[in-house]
């Protein structure tokens, strides 16, 4: 039996960054091949060329054994290779038969355009039907929700005739049994005959529903195993490496209430916040775990002071009311935050190093009066942070904060927002796309807050980062929090929390 | 009563080249690609229509050569905004400028300005151009007039009942989408702007071949660009566009009659009207923000592939 999709020795670099180097893949027909790795291992970018939407540098492509060059998606499409992204490719004003005709062969037949979207409605419902679920084609796709619009795309690169079926983490929107049955489903196609490579970092689902799966690490191939007769601690060693040693975590008894939250509801549309209900201690940190999508954005957004619309209370001890506080006046209650959307939040990429540090303390006036900047001033304590706080690839003060890497990036702003010794912190997903020895540093500056006295508030999807990390733990469902568990935390029961209730 | 009819019967002759144009615009915006330089490829198209029509005579190849000449020249814009990846705000701007130098020299250059065309007018619309009333208004019109309606029809059947312009519409909404489809942005995008600029040319030609009916320097004075804006009127709609030209038409048609029957209106009131009309729509499209109001969601926006998420 041929192999369906070989690639060996690739290599890819973005703007210098080496994405991925001699890495090497190969999936059969008729099996569910995982590819298991960190954010940031090349999995991604390993699999948007195979789906011809990355050109290579180097290396070789082979369908069924014969060498392939491809041209673009479209040249994929022609050989059955079609990809379900992360980021689904949808546009959202067109309704679903749209979207799956855009690039679908039935739309360079002959025949009316009414002809052909009325044969595409009925094409979608029959696969969909095959498949076990249903999805209305005349719907647009901006009023699906997330779990219908992947298989919007799912169905596309079915019935573009994909064989071999490449899913970038779809896992990452769903609830645990939309994923299941996504699954199952697509075990289903492998069955028939297909195909299916599943790019994922869960494990559970690779010891689950995949005959093999290739581990990778920083853009090279580690190796292809067995996920059956293969430990997940061997699974773990082989996704990460060396043995990091992660931080420890002394109890400590915490100290009061810091932060007060009762009743926090968003008044706008939809159910973003249903009542939150939280308290942080100083020393303390509160690990808020959960789907993403169940209200943490917007948690982390009134902390910050994004919306205004808002019902309850938000109480900072001893400063008051944190609900109607300005974002200055935010930073005199030495609020510390770490965002999730680092560029998009934390730091002006196009500004230098210097000045996103200063940029915090500029309103305070520590680097001058309204009209006249000490430069020379924030200089200096810029590069007295960055050298504190570890921050690598500054060659100079002044370049720009987006020359960073994402880890340096993320110890840059930590290095601002926490230079005023802070009274609460809050850190949303503050390891999303760093590697394992830049989310240690990470993690280490938030233990070391807890340490100092401050109240922390860590909002994060990926359960191993609170369950290290936080001293109390809380599940966010719905825009609720619907379970609070004390350390050692069982994590059965908080995944079950995260399941009751959604 | 007198002064009504001759103001609807001459409202058409001044809608037809908003409409064009903001046609032409449509076609380029739903690809994505904003496109500011209607001005110039306007003073292009009536340039054009004029020397041709001076060497040749016949309006068929004035109007052809003027909405080729104003396609080539967006070539070089499309050059710029698709494969150097140009800020298209810029690029617009540069457009305009460069045609408004370049339509003045060689009109003078040529020896075109000023020079009167000849022997083009009116058709009759058979029978129907005898109707009272009515007839005068819509059926004693010039030959584009009439063909507007139709081109008009084409396009929207193009846009929104074709398989092409639906995939047209991808580009513009969501080239990553469009992309991973195996779609082509950037022949789609080029392919948009060399349409919508065939379109602008013939609107800039209208104007000086059947209008004006000769070619002075800067003689679209700034109708480019209140096409530009009533594209944003119509929400990128060719219907809403239309009839937003009319509106325009009928507010421009009105000066020289006022006028002519002695009310005194300063000129510059009457072509602020449109600007006026537009930033009212804009304020009322921001406050009534819900969900697509009919902007490309990558009007704009270059399209590179390989940037990392």
């Amino acid at each position: 039996m041929p192999v369906a999709l070989q690639l060996t020795g690739i290599r890819k670099t973005f703007d210098g960054f080496v994405a991925l180097d001699n890495a090497a893949f190969s999936a059969e027909w008729g099996e569910v091949h995982a590819l298991l790795g960190e954010n940031g291992a090349g999995k991604s970018s390993l699999m948007n060329i195979a789906a011809g939407l990355y050109a290579p540098e180097a290396g070789q492509m082979f369908l069924d054994d014969n060498p392939v060059r491809l041209a673009g998606p479209s040249d994929a499409a022609r050989h059955h290779i079609g990809m379900v992204h992360q980021h689904f490719k949808l546009v959202r004003p067109f309704t679903a038969a749209e979207n799956i005709l855009l690039g679908n062969p039935i739309s360079r037949e002959d025949g009316s355009y009414r002809s052909k979207l009325r044969r595409m409605e009925t094409a979608i419902r029959e696969t969909a039907a095959e498949l076990g679920f249903e999805l209305d084609p005349t719907k647009r796709v901006a009023q699906l929700s997330v779990a219908e619009q992947q298989r919007v795309e799912i169905l596309k690169v079915l019935l573009a005739g994909a064989k071999i079926l490449i899913l970038d983490e779809p896992a990452a929107v769903l609830t645990d049994q939309e994923s299941e049955r996504l699954l199952s489903t697509v075990a289903q196609l492998a069955r028939r005959g297909s195909a299916v490579i599943l790019v994922t970092h869960k494990m559970a689902d690779v010891k689950t529903y995949a005959d093999r799966v290739t581990v990778m690490r920083g853009g090279r191939t580690i190796d292809t195993v067995d996920p059956k007769v293969t430990q997940a601690a061997e699974l773990v060693r082989l996704t990460v490496g060396e043995a990091i040693t992660s931080p420890k975590r002394e109890s400590r008894t915490p100290g009061e209430v810091r932060l007060g939250v009762r009743e926090l509801k968003s008044s706008g549309a939809g159910i973003a916040l249903n009542g939150v209900n939280l308290q942080v201690r100083a020393g303390e940190i509160y690990g808020l775990a959960g789907v993403g999508g169940n209200g943490q954005g917007e948690l982390a957004n009134a902390i910050m002071g994004l919306p205004a619309l808002l019902d309850g209370s938000m109480e900072l001890e001893g400063l008051g009311d944190l609900k109607a506080a300005s974002t200055s006046e935010r930073r005199e209650m030495q609020i510390a935050t770490i965002p999730a959307d680092r560029y998009g939040l934390a730091l002006a990429g196009g500004l230098s190093v210097a000045e996103n540090f200063g940029i915090g303390q500029v309103h305070a006036g520590r680097y001058g009066s309204f009209w006249k900047l000490a430069k020379s001033k924030m200089e200096t304590d810029a590069k007295e942070a960055v050298k504190a706080f570890d921050v690598q690839g500054v060659r100079s003060i002044r370049q720009k904060a987006a020359l960073l890497s994402g880890g340096n990036a993320q110890k840059l702003v930590i290095s601002r927002e926490f230079s005023k010794a802070p009274k609460l912190v809050l850190a949303h997903s503050p390891s999303r796309g760093l590697d394992v020895r830049a989310s240690a540093e990470v993690h280490g500056r938030l233990l070391a807050a807890r340490d100092a006295g401050a109240a922390v508030l860590l909002i994060s999807e990926d359960l191993d980062e609170v369950m290290s990390l936080a001293d109390r733990i809380g599940v966010m469902v719905r825009g609720r929090i619907v379970a609070e568990f004390p350390q050692p935390a069982s994590r059965q029961e908080i995944g079950q929390a995260m399941v009751d209730h959604a | 009563m007198e002064v009504v009819l001759n103001w609807l019967a001459n409202s058409p002759d001044f809608a037809v080249p908003y409409a064009l144009a903001a046609l032409g615009l449509i076609l380029s915006e739903r690809s994505g690609v904003l496109s500011l330089g209607a001005e110039g490829l306007m003073l292009v198209g009536a340039l054009i229509g004029v020397g041709a029509q001076l060497a040749f005579g016949a309006e068929g190849i004035s109007l052809f050569l003027a909405m080729l000449a104003a396609s080539a020249v967006s070539l070089l814009f499309a050059m710029m905004v698709i494969v150097l990846r140009v800020n298209q705000v810029i690029a617009g701007l540069a457009l305009v400028f460069f045609c408004q130098g370049l339509t003045s020299l060689l009109g003078t250059l040529l020896n075109w300005t000023n020079q009167a065309l000849t022997g083009i007018g009116a058709v009759p619309f058979g029978a129907m151009a005898d109707w009272p009333v009515v007839g005068h208004i819509l059926f004693n019109q010039n030959i584009i007039v009439y063909l507007t309606v139709p081109i008009f029809i084409l396009a929207t059947l193009f846009l929104n009942r074709s398989t092409t312009g639906l995939r047209l519409r991808a580009v513009g909404e969501n080239p990553q989408a469009a992309d991973a489809a195996g779609l082509s942005v950037g022949w789609y995008r080029l392919g948009a702007i060399v349409a919508g600029a065939a379109l602008i040319g013939l609107a800039g030609a209208y104007m000086s071949v059947y209008s004006t009916k000769l070619w002075v320097a800067g003689m679209t004075g700034g109708r480019g660009w209140i096409a530009v804006g009533l594209v944003i009127f119509a929400r990128w709609s060719p219907w809403r566009a239309l009839a937003g030209a009319l509106l325009f038409g009928c507010i421009e048609a009105l000066i020289p009659q006022l006028a002519a029957a002695g009310v005194k209106l300063p000129q510059y009131f009457v072509l602020m009207t449109p600007y006026v009309v537009t930033l009212g729509v804009m304020v009322w499209v921001a406050m009534a923000k819900s969900g697509h109001d009919g902007e490309p969601g990558a009007l704009g926006q270059p399209y590179v592939r390989e940037e990392r998420g």
